[in-house]
């Protein structure tokens, strides 16, 4: 199923991975999401993972941040199993995490200032002339330096995606994950956040998963790229790799066919029974009648 | 018929199955909160916070209703007593009212549209729109920093409205006695201060409104913790919390009356 890509393989095998998922099941209720799925995210790149409405492409994030336990399975971060961590063993862990949330998910009662703080005032005993110093250096990074005093409110979706990632990076993780960055930005925010992704994990030697349905932004940002879909990896390869792939659903995926191994319609009985009312055998329009 | 009747046994067992299941739930949610309480004490800032939009926002609605309920107290009251000419027992019968049920029982009441609705929305919102999920990425436990802080400021805030609902209700009352009917103000006050007993009435409507004050606070983040993160499943928990805890209240009066007052010895 898996595309093979073995020399690309080779370089994240002998680069220690940042993140491993090994053998994972997942599902919400009796709904399957992931059916024994192993991948490996690489060291001080930007990957990105592309798939479906529904192939389960935030809640990879989920499982990472050990927000969500699998059923089966394994996820590490820095080899320590995130899915076995309790408490403060697991705010350990996520303290060498960052996320950018799809809807920015800035505190509404706090200023752009204070919600970069939050982290810092929450986590360490500085000093709050060294708490200015860092959250101003943070917003200058993302151009915001001048909407500090700014409520989440009188914010543009671009500027809040700015302040987030801001946030996300404050505690100077090792990881940042983005959820869905580039839904809903008009082109020149969605340049900005582009660039911004792309000029943080290389100046400050990140590791980031960038999470999103939009092929064209997440190819152009990808160092390496995954396509999930059908309980598990797709494809997987760097972006040259991806649009060279014959996998009929990365394929399909890829160019935006409407039609293919994923059906344009919804599973549904027959057509002719749906068009005459007609449930379990029972014709309703003609008990109406 | 005997499907229909299947079927209702059914949606019952469903329904009692399912509210079970919400107990446990809530049950389960306190342990965190408490663990929280203790360890938010060490940020006495964030309990002040809180207890401004919990307390301080709700006094307005506590007091206004206080002095009118104070005011009809002594309108009936006048005119009952007056025909066994026992008028003079008017301010002890208010303040009893007032202390022992009515105090706790109407700033409950209050507290749970006012305060407990507010308290649901906003935890709800917090979390549809990732708010808490973001707290919990950033290594920030949210029971801990925000339902702890609401914990603390519905137990504190409640038995300090109670006590001004009662306050504001004895002073509407005199008004109407006094300045009204005629009442002799050394005999109004007189027979209160004889006739209340600190502990029995104010010490037992104190534990009585804190008591609401805590089960009002838990339905309410209980209800905005688990809401369904959508415009409609904050909008039903907020529904939830004002009708499960005034019926909360109601009932539990009945109970802490019968036990603090007597009959269930």
């Amino acid at each position: 199923m898996t595309t093979a890509l073995t020399d690309t393989d080779q370089n994240i095998n002998t680069d220690k991975p940042i993140v491993r998922l090994e053998n994972v099941d997942f599902g919400f209720d009796q709904r399957l999401i992931y059916k024994d799925m192993s991948l490996t995210i690489p060291r001080g790149k930007v990957t990105v993972i592309m798939g479906p409405s529904g192939c389960g492409k935030s809640t990879l994030l989920g499982l990472i941040g050990g927000r969500l336990k699998p059923k089966r399975g394994n996820i590490f971060f820095e080899d320590q199993c995130v899915n076995k961590a309790r408490g403060n063993k697991l705010y350990a862990l996520r303290r060498e995490m960052g996320m950018l949330f799809q809807n920015s998910a800035l505190l509404t009662d706090l200023t752009t200032f204070d919600n970069i703080a939050f982290p810092l005032r929450e986590q360490t005993q500085l000093d709050e002339n060294i708490i200015r110093l860092m959250v101003m250096m943070k917003l200058e990074l993302v151009g915001l330096r001048g909407a500090h005093a700014l409520f989440p409110a009188e914010l543009s979706g671009g500027m809040a995606r700015r302040v987030a990632l801001a946030r996300a990076i404050t505690l100077d993780p090792s990881l940042v994950m983005y959820d869905e960055p580039f839904v809903g930005l008009d082109p020149i925010s969605m340049g900005v956040i582009v660039k911004l992704i792309r000029e943080l994990n290389d100046a400050l030697g990140l590791s980031s998963i960038v999470v999103t349905h939009d092929v064209s932004e997440g190819l152009s940002i990808a160092d390496y790229v995954y396509i999930l879909g059908n309980s598990n990896v797709l494809g997987h390869g760097t972006p040259d790799e991806i649009l060279d792939s014959q996998e009929p659903m990365v394929k399909q995926f890829i160019q935006g066919l409407p039609d293919g191994p994923v059906p344009y319609q919804y599973p549904a009985d027959a057509y002719l029974n749906d068009l005459r009312h007609q449930d379990n055998g029972v014709d309703k329009t003609r008990i109406k009648s | 018929m005997i499907h229909a009747l299947i079927s209702s046994i059914r949606t019952l067992g469903k329904n009692t199955l399912g509210m079970i299941n919400r107990l446990g739930k809530a049950g389960l949610f306190l342990i965190p909160s408490i663990l929280g309480m203790l360890k938010v004490l060490r940020r006495p800032r964030l309990i002040i916070a809180q207890l401004y939009s919990v307390g301080v926002l709700s006094m307005v609605i506590i007091i206004v209703a206080g002095f009118f309920v104070g005011m009809v107290l002594g309108l009936q009251g006048y005119i009952q007593l007056a025909t066994i000419k026992a008028e003079s027992s008017l301010g002890l019968g208010v303040a009893l009212t007032l202390t022992r049920e009515l105090g706790p029982v109407v700033t409950g009441l209050l507290f749970a549209g006012r305060a407990g609705s507010a308290l649901t929305a906003e935890i709800g919102l917090m979390k549809a729109t990732e708010q808490l999920s973001a707290m919990e990425m950033m290594a920030v436990n949210p029971y801990e920093r925000v339902i702890a802080p609401r914990f603390w400021a519905g137990l504190i805030a409640m038995p300090l409205l109670a006590a001004m609902f009662s306050t504001v209700g004895i002073i509407g009352s005199w008004l109407v006695g006094v300045s009204q009917f005629g009442i002799d103000h050394g005999i109004f006050w007189s027979t209160m201060q004889a006739g209340i007993d600190l502990r029995e009435d104010i010490f037992n409507g104190v534990i009585k409104s804190a008591i609401f004050g805590l089960v009002i606070t838990w339905i309410a983040l209980f209800e905005g913790y688990n809401a369904k993160p959508t415009s409609e499943g904050v909008s039903l928990a907020t529904t939830r919390t004002v009708v499960t805890s005034s019926l909360s209240i109601l009932a539990l009066d009945y109970l802490l009356t019968a036990f603090m007052f007597g009959g269930l010895d």
